[in-house]
């Protein structure tokens, strides 16, 4: 079926690093890793660093549903490292207190499409604690980590990318990592941000992205974009595991004479806009893509604040190449997602405006 | 019939209590419908209001019918597992084999007025509510003729003119929303109830508290049924409740705590649950029950359960044997007819498999329909909200 063609798109060693781009971890080398186990290192190190932090959700403590917490309760203990019963609100209300206490609360949420009934904690609490206190309390303890988007056959409730709602609200800082080497230093870097991060982890890419992860303590600045791919005739602005699908769509463009220029936002809230803005500058063209769906995603964000930097810079309308406007369907899939051809399609198009 | 009147004591299984004839009448296998009545071999626990009587009021016709239904329930959940393994059912996959006493006990205490909402592990309560194997499957393989038009999946199924209204994703969040239908019915005076179906895990969420709250402040005729089944996915209750006693969670709301691996405790259990709602408000059944595949087909089930736990489960109190020993200690049938039972229901499922593997998938237009009301979309107006009006598509 038309499923195996899309998820054929997603097996991958995994995506190169830009030549000459800025790169804001070392290339050194480390050990073959996939993001399930990076993720692990990163929690690891942060328990062993700080012995204040805590990890805790549901069923984290044999290793957790995607194996991210592996072997942490063990080491760490049970007091630190714990199974909560299952209430999302209760789960991330409990870290917010616990983070107000001068702890790193790292809270799991199962997966992306559970996290609305913890919704009114993360926006009504977590994000405005610090504010209405006068900075007398705060809550930057707290990192909120979440699988989210396409598998392939997850349907309704285990697919969903809800990051457009998250980077609607000030006081938080959303991060998407798009690879292993990539997500254990982000991590590091939310875990140890003095604001409440959450943190969406691309669950197509729990086993199927391997790379060389440094083995040491190392963090990923956040609020810093990074151009992956450098390119002169159009820039593509992605996250996570899109990102993939987009290096795709950039190396058959490239086969046709199109040069592309491919960013990885890295950190959604708050977001890079001037490495953005340079692109655009450069090559007038801008296509954005995510899985969300595309009217009120956070591509609107991009396009909008990229129109009134860069409207005389523009050489043709920015493209969103995004979910439809429908739920996640369950036997769908492969037309509801943006896939490569829709995505290289918009390239023509744009380039040939 | 002068043996129509059996009662009998029970420990695990029931024993006639009259073995003085020579060659026993044996009841003609399916139409007897005179009463019997049989004890349940576990007494009810009850919280704040009377318990049922255990001694409960049934017949050839309805027991042979529990058979029937739960083991055609057993064999479409079996065929559903290999399906899965094959790759023809995509997604998520949560299987309840085990709990079918649960099922068919309560259809025969209720009518198809009154409704039912539960969870995702929902394949056989849409079969109780009447819903046909085929749909089943076809909805299961994400097909045209499957019961939600091959758009919802396994965790979706939903019948409504059985007033089946579903398979719900997100734990616990069917709880409110059965707590409406109640007060639907009752403002409509329909005189029937809603039985919320929930699990364990679901317990533990706060929407459930809100919901009982305000349904006894409404006195809503809302029956919430716990289904415990002891394990919230991979965790045991004692691990993520202070307080298992679920039947009791609902503190100024009456409970009671009923043996689910049978059909007959199920039974009466819910009819006790429904007189009471209609005329006192709120009432949680715990029905103490298990299952036997994991969580999902992604989770063996074994990791956080012995595996002697689960065949002593099924040794012991698996529901079907159990109305199987019923069966034959009381002439109702013979092993050879009720294996021939088994056999006609495995073939039954074998062809709606069949039937449901050549129906179409939807149509890719699908993918936009039943999102908003046809032709229904977004109206906006102008500053002047008069003159200025378009209609989004």
């Amino acid at each position: 079926m038309a499923a195996l063609l899309g998820r054929s798109c997603r097996k991958l060693g995994f995506l190169s690093s830009g030549h000459g781009a800025r790169r804001s971890v070392s290339t050194e080398t480390g050990k073959s890793l996939n993001l399930y186990s990076a993720i692990n290192q990163a929690l690891h190190i942060a328990l062993d660093s700080d012995p204040r932090s805590f990890v805790f959700g549901e069923d984290v403590g044999f290793g957790g549903v995607f194996r991210c917490t592996t072997g942490l309760a063990e080491r760490f203990g049970k007091n630190r490292v714990f199974n909560t019963p299952l209430c999302e609100q209760g789960i991330v209300g409990f870290g917010i207190g616990l983070a107000a206490m001068g702890n790193r609360a790292i809270v799991e949420i199962q997966f992306a499409d559970y996290i609305y009934p913890a919704f009114d904690q993360i926006v009504n609490e977590a994000a405005k604690f610090r504010y209405r206190s006068g900075n007398q309390f705060n809550c930057g303890g707290l990192t909120i980590r979440a699988p989210y988007g396409a598998v392939g056959h997850g349907g309704h409730y285990h697919s969903q990318s809800p990051e457009a709602f998250f980077c609607h609200v000030p006081g938080i800082k959303v991060v998407i990592p798009r690879s292993p080497r990539e997500a254990k230093g982000l991590l590091l870097s939310c875990i140890r941000d003095p604001n409440p991060v959450v943190f969406f982890e691309p669950k197509w890419l729990y086993r199927q992205a391997v790379e060389e992860v440094p083995e040491h303590d190392y963090m990923i600045p956040l609020s810093e974009a990074e151009v992956i791919r450098e390119g002169n005739d159009i820039t593509l602005v992605g996250w996570g595991a899109q990102l993939t699908i987009m290096e795709q769509a950039c190396l058959e463009a490239e086969k046709e004479g199109i040069s592309c220029e491919l960013i990885d936002l890295k950190t959604l809230l708050p977001w890079d806009k001037e490495t953005v803005e340079a692109s655009v500058k450069k090559t007038g063209r801008l296509l954005i893509s995510h899985e969300a769906p595309i009217t009120g995603g956070f591509g609107a964000e991009i396009s909008a604040t990229i129109l009134e930097r860069c409207f005389l810079k523009l050489e043709a309308p920015v493209s969103r190449i995004c979910g439809l406007d429908t739920p996640f369907p369950l036997v769908f899939e492969p037309f509801y997602m943006p896939t490569k051809n829709k995505i290289l399609d918009a390239i023509k198009t744009t380039v040939n405006y | 019939m002068a043996l129509s009147r059996l009662s009998s004591r029970s420990n695990t299984f029931l024993k006639p209590a009259i073995t003085a004839l020579h060659s026993p009448i044996r009841r003609h296998v399916s139409t007897d419908t005179s009463p019997i009545t049989i004890e349940t071999a576990v007494p009810f626990t009850s919280h704040l209001c009377e318990s049922p009587s255990r001694s409960v009021e049934s017949s050839s016709e309805e027991i042979l019918a529990f058979f029937r239904d739960m083991a055609r329930m057993r064999r479409m959940e079996i065929a559903a597992d290999c399906l899965y393994k094959a790759k023809l059912i995509r997604g998520f996959c949560h299987l309840y084999d085990g709990q079918e006493a649960l099922a068919v006990g309560m259809e025969a205490a209720i009518t198809k007025k009154d409704a039912i909402i539960t969870s995702y592990r929902d394949h056989c309560t849409f079969i109780g509510r009447g819903g046909k194997l085929v749909d089943a499957f076809s909805e299961l393989m994400g097909r045209k003729t499957g019961c939600s038009n091959g758009k919802g999946g396994s965790m979706h199924f939903y019948k409504k003119d059985a007033s089946f209204y579903g398979g719900h994703g997100i734990v616990g969040a069917q709880i409110p929303l059965g707590c409406g239908l109640a007060f639907a019915q009752k403002y409509n005076k329909d005189e029937a109830v809603t039985f919320v179906l929930y699990g364990d895990g679901a317990a533990n969420q706060g929407q459930l508290f809100e919901a009982l709250n305000i349904a006894a402040l409404w006195d809503l005729p809302a029956i919430l049924v716990c289904e415990n089944n002891h394990y919230g996915m991979g965790t045991a209750t004692w691990r993520s409740a202070k307080s298992p006693a679920y039947f009791k969670r609902g503190d100024y709301v009456p409970g009671l705590k009923v043996d689910g691996m049978d059909a007959l405790a199920v039974k009466q259990a819910c009819k006790f649950a429904k007189e009471h709602a209609l005329k006192n408000g709120p009432i949680i059944l715990e029905m103490d029950t298990y299952r036997y595949h994991g969580h999902s087909m992604s989770d063996p089930g074994s990791t956080y359960r012995t595996r002697d736990e689960i065949s002593g489960v099924r040794e012991v109190r698996d529901p079907i044997e159990r109305v199987r020993k019923l069966l034959l200690s009381h002439d109702i049938a013979t092993e050879k007819e009720l294996k021939d039972m088994e056999k006609e229901i495995r073939k039954e499922v074998d062809d709606a498999v069949a039937q449901a593997k050549e129906s179409p998938v939807p149509d890719s237009s699908e993918l936009f329909t039943n999102m908003y009301v046809k032709d229904c979309g977004v109206e906006s107006f102008g500053a002047d909200r008069k003159a200025l009006k378009v209609t989004l598509p």
